[in-house]
This record gives structure tokens, sequence and C-alpha cells, in this order.
């Protein structure tokens, strides 16, 4: 491992305040740690942000809930209101990882945790986009059943392996980042970017800028919320596809939808071509089969991994059977 | 072996042969993507092992894990994948399990660290060690030390009661020989006697 110098902050501005050239903030560690070991990730410094108050859930007044960036994935997943009001997202952290990993884990480092793509963590691998901008693709060519087949391009097709993000996805939540020109909020949809042609750029946070937390708005769809995974095995496994979904029904008319995808994609995939498929129709196993259709309408399969085309339509049915409670 | 057909020294050739032609993507030399250039630093921390507190100089890349191992000679934790993929490294830090080999000493600055070697109460095992002792939860025993601190830590934690849900709060520690349902057999007699 590269060689780094540490220091603690215990406030945010303290936080900024030690910045330094080549500086990464480190939170749970489950990513960075690993990947410095790996060394794919060389910081040469590391702000330690554990003593940050930034550890809190909070219910505001108008019904939304502030989600401290520094709580882990554990306390989140067993909180009251997200059992009661947000269940896709406990249901979402709780299929991720492991209890220790969930300990560990918090809610800022969970939205920038690093793909599993195995070129991209492997420096043997001369070509990684994400890596070594500009040295290619591996995937593209090498085994890639667990990559993308949604948000692709010809630069990088490595998957975001975040299961909470995706529910996050599915319920409009809102990300606050403080930096040098102050606090900007950014919906999370727009929070992870495309590969497009600069794959090593993956979301909206820039250099020297913190995430201080995520709010969910109170909405009439996200207390009727399921979120189905399919992996390799039954626990402890990334997703090779996953859907979290959230509907607002009257009846069995259903006024809104948000329907979101995980392991499939580049980022966490909202989609809003499945949603408008079910908006304003009744809810019916053939609808959600439609709105499934309408989803994947778009995907590209590699050579190795044109089933999670399928397996991702079955995740959503599955999801939205077990939300609407037919 | 003077048949013409197949033996297994040329069945090896040829699955070799033919597993190459398969394109895969070309493996180079790793150049270093970042030149060193920072000094190795160390930093002075108190950690709290088992009850009684250590200062300790260690070198800011050295995890929790190496530093119970190797620094302080407490070998009960063990080394598995290194990467968070198999629980070996499982200690408690603050009461909640975590993997010690994800995280760095020192962030530890001042937690409380319980090891596998501070379960046992004046040379009393722990319940949850007499119960993996009594029901042959282990085979050649390299996992134990995790699978035991996790499980200690579960009797804390929202677990729900079928064996699912064990196994489910379980699944962060991997043993290759095969003990869980002795594994889960020692952690349920532990969980009834403290309902």
């Amino acid at each position: 491992m590269q060689p780094f110098s540490f220091t603690q902050a215990r406030s945010e501005d303290e936080a900024m305040a030690q910045l330094r050239q080549n500086s990464r903030f480190i939170a749970g560690g489950t990513t960075l740690v690993d990947l410095m070991k790996l060394d794919v990730e060389t910081p040469a410094h590391l702000v330690d942000i554990n003593a940050l108050s930034l550890n809190k859930i909070e219910t505001l007044a108008d019904g939304s809930l502030r989600i401290g960036a520094m709580v882990r994935n554990s306390d989140l997943a067993h909180d009251a209101a997200v059992i009661k009001n947000f269940p896709v997202l406990s249901q979402a952290l709780l299929a991720g990882a492991s209890a220790q990993l969930r300990n560990m884990a918090t809610t800022g480092g969970n939205l920038l945790q690093r793909t599993r793509c195995y070129y991209f963590r492997d420096p043997a691998y001369a070509a990684c986009n994400k890596r070594r901008p500009g040295s290619g693709c591996a995937a593209l060519e090498g085994f890639n059943r667990i990559h993308a087949v949604l948000g692709g391009s010809e630069h990088c097709v490595a998957t975001h392996p975040s299961d909470m993000a995706v529910a996050m996805v599915a319920l409009d939540a809102v990300v606050h980042i403080r930096g040098p020109k102050g606090e900007r909020q950014v919906k999370i949809e727009d929070f992870h970017k495309l590969p497009g042609t600069t794959p090593q750029i993956e979301t909206v946070v820039e250099p020297g800028e913190l995430i201080t937390y995520v709010t969910l708005p109170k909405s009439a769809f996200s207390t009727r919320s399921a979120y189905v995974k399919l992996r390799d095995r039954a626990s402890y496994e990334f997703a090779l596809a996953s859907a979290a979904v959230a509907l607002d029904l009257n009846g069995k008319t259903i006024r809104s939808a948000r329907l979101a995808l995980g392991g499939v994609a580049t980022k966490p995939w909202r989609s809003h071509e499945a949603e408008q498929a079910l908006t304003g129709g009744q809810a019916s196993d053939q609808a959600f089969r439609a709105a499934a259709e309408a989803a994947m309408k778009s995907a590209r399969p590699l050579r190795y991994n044109g089933f999670k085309i399928e397996l991702a339509k079955m995740a959503l049915v599955r999801a939205l059977n077990e939300a609407a409670q037919l | 072996m003077d048949s013409p057909g197949w033996n297994r020294r040329s069945f090896l050739k040829a699955a070799a042969a033919a597993g190459a032609a398969a394109a895969m993507p070309d493996i180079a030399v790793p150049e270093p993507q970042v030149k060193p250039d920072v000094p190795a630093s160390s930093q002075s921390i108190r950690l709290k092992v088992n009850g009684t507190s250590r200062q300790l100089n260690v070198d800011t890349r050295a995890t929790l894990l190496d530093t119970l191992r190797e620094q302080m000679g407490m070998a009960g934790t063990k080394k598995g994948c290194d990467h968070g993929q198999c629980g070996a490294c499982t200690v408690h830090v603050n009461g909640r399990r975590i993997n010690s080999c994800l995280t760095f000493a020192v962030m530890h600055d001042g937690d409380e660290i319980t090891t596998i070697e501070g379960l046992a109460d004046a040379g009393q095992l722990s319940p949850m060690q007499a119960a993996f002792v009594e029901h042959d939860a282990f085979q050649c025993g390299y996992c134990t030390p995790g699978q035991i601190m996790s499980a200690t830590a579960l009797l804390r934690e929202p677990v729900g009661n079928t064996d699912d849900d064990l196994r489910e709060a379980m699944s962060g520690n991997i043993c290759r020989c095969g003990a869980y349902p002795n594994i889960l057999a020692a952690i349920k007699s532990v969980r009834s006697q403290h309902s």
C-alpha cells in the first residue's frame, strides 16, 4: 500500500480545512481500504470524518426524513421511521453486504462506493478507462457476466454496486453536498453520472466537497414499496439484478409509480419508461410485465450477460407484486 | 500409454490451449499508477483491547487486524481474505461487530476493542464459546474466532427467530469446512438460554 498521512476532523469545517493534494475523506472504509490494498486507490492523505456529528436520522417538520451522511447502514436499516415509512430502503440496506460491513458502511460512503468490475479492481489489467483514463476497457471483450446492459458506453460497462442507492432513487431522495462554495442539493437521479467518454467521473461530487445529508421527501408512494435482489447466492453477494419499486394506489388504480434497477446498469437506474407504462392503469400482473418490458427495452447485452435482461424483468415484476400486495 | 486416444496429460494440454484461445484481456505487468510522494508515517494511538489500555505507535497503513496480530501479539483474530469477504477478522469495536481488515488502526484512537481473547472470564468460556464446543461447531477452526465474535454480537442485534434469520445474520462469516449446521445449533442454544 502507498504511504499516506492521516488527520482526524471533529467538524465539517475542520474536514474541509484538512484536505490537501490527492486527499480522500475516509468514513466506514469498506470500499476505500479495500481498494487501497489493491493499489487501485492511492491517496496521499486521508481525512477521517468518523467523528463528525452527521450521524442522526431526523423526521423534519414537513414529514421528510433527514439522514446524516455518517449514519451507518445498519442503523438506517433498523430505524423505526425508515421501516414504517420507507420500507424499500430498509429492505435494500439489509440485502447489502453483511452485518459487519453494514455496521461500518455509511450513507454517504455507500453512494460513493465503486464498481466491483474485476478489471477495475485489478491493476494487472492494463486496460481500464475508469482506473487509467484512455487505456481502454478490458470488460468489453473479456468476461462480462456481471457487467451492465443499461447505460454503458464503448468506454465502460461497469455496474454500480449499491443496493441502498437504488432504493433512494425510487424514493426521490435528495443529496446535500457541502463544498468551498457553499451548500448545494442534487436529486439522486442526477447524482451518479453515466460513463460516456469519462467513466473515471462517477458522481457530481467535486474534489473538496463533502456529502452531509440525504433527505427523503414525504410522498404518497413511499410506504407501499419493496426491494427484490437476485444474485449468485442467497446472501452476502452483489446483485446480478435488483429492483426497487414504490406505488401510490387508489384501489387498484396506479396514481403514480417509482421504479429503479440495480446490478444491471452503470448507475442506479430509474426507469421513467416503466413508470409511464404503469401510471393511470390498473395494478395487475399483466401490467407489471408490460412495465418490465418497457424498462428493459433499450437494454444491450454483452457476450456473457444477456441473462440479466430477463432477470431484471423478473425482479421488477416480483417487486411490483410485493409492493402492490394484490 | 500407447493408445492414440485421450489420456489425462493430452486432455489437460488441449484444455489449456482451448482456454488460452478464448479471448481474454491482456495481462501486463502493472506500473505503479502514482509513485509514492509521501514518506511512511506513523501516529500514536490508545486502544483499549479486552479491557486493557495500550499506547501504540502505528504506521497509518496498518489495519486494526494487523495491529492486533502483529504489533500486540494477539493472534486469535484471523486473517482470511483481508478484503472483507470472509469474516475471519471479526472483532467488536465499541460493542459492534466489524471486519478488522477493512479499517485502519489510526481510526480507532480511544476505541474499545473486544477480540476472541477477551470473551472468556477468568478462564471460564463465554456461553457462546462453550456452545461452540458443546455443538462441535467447527472443524479446522480457522473461521471460528470470527464466527464466535459475530454470534456473540448478534445476541444484541434485532435478529428474527427463524433459522433463515440466523443464517442471514451470520452470512458475513464463511466456513470452508461447512460447519454451518452446528454453528446454527450453537447459536440457537445460547439464544434460547437468553430469552
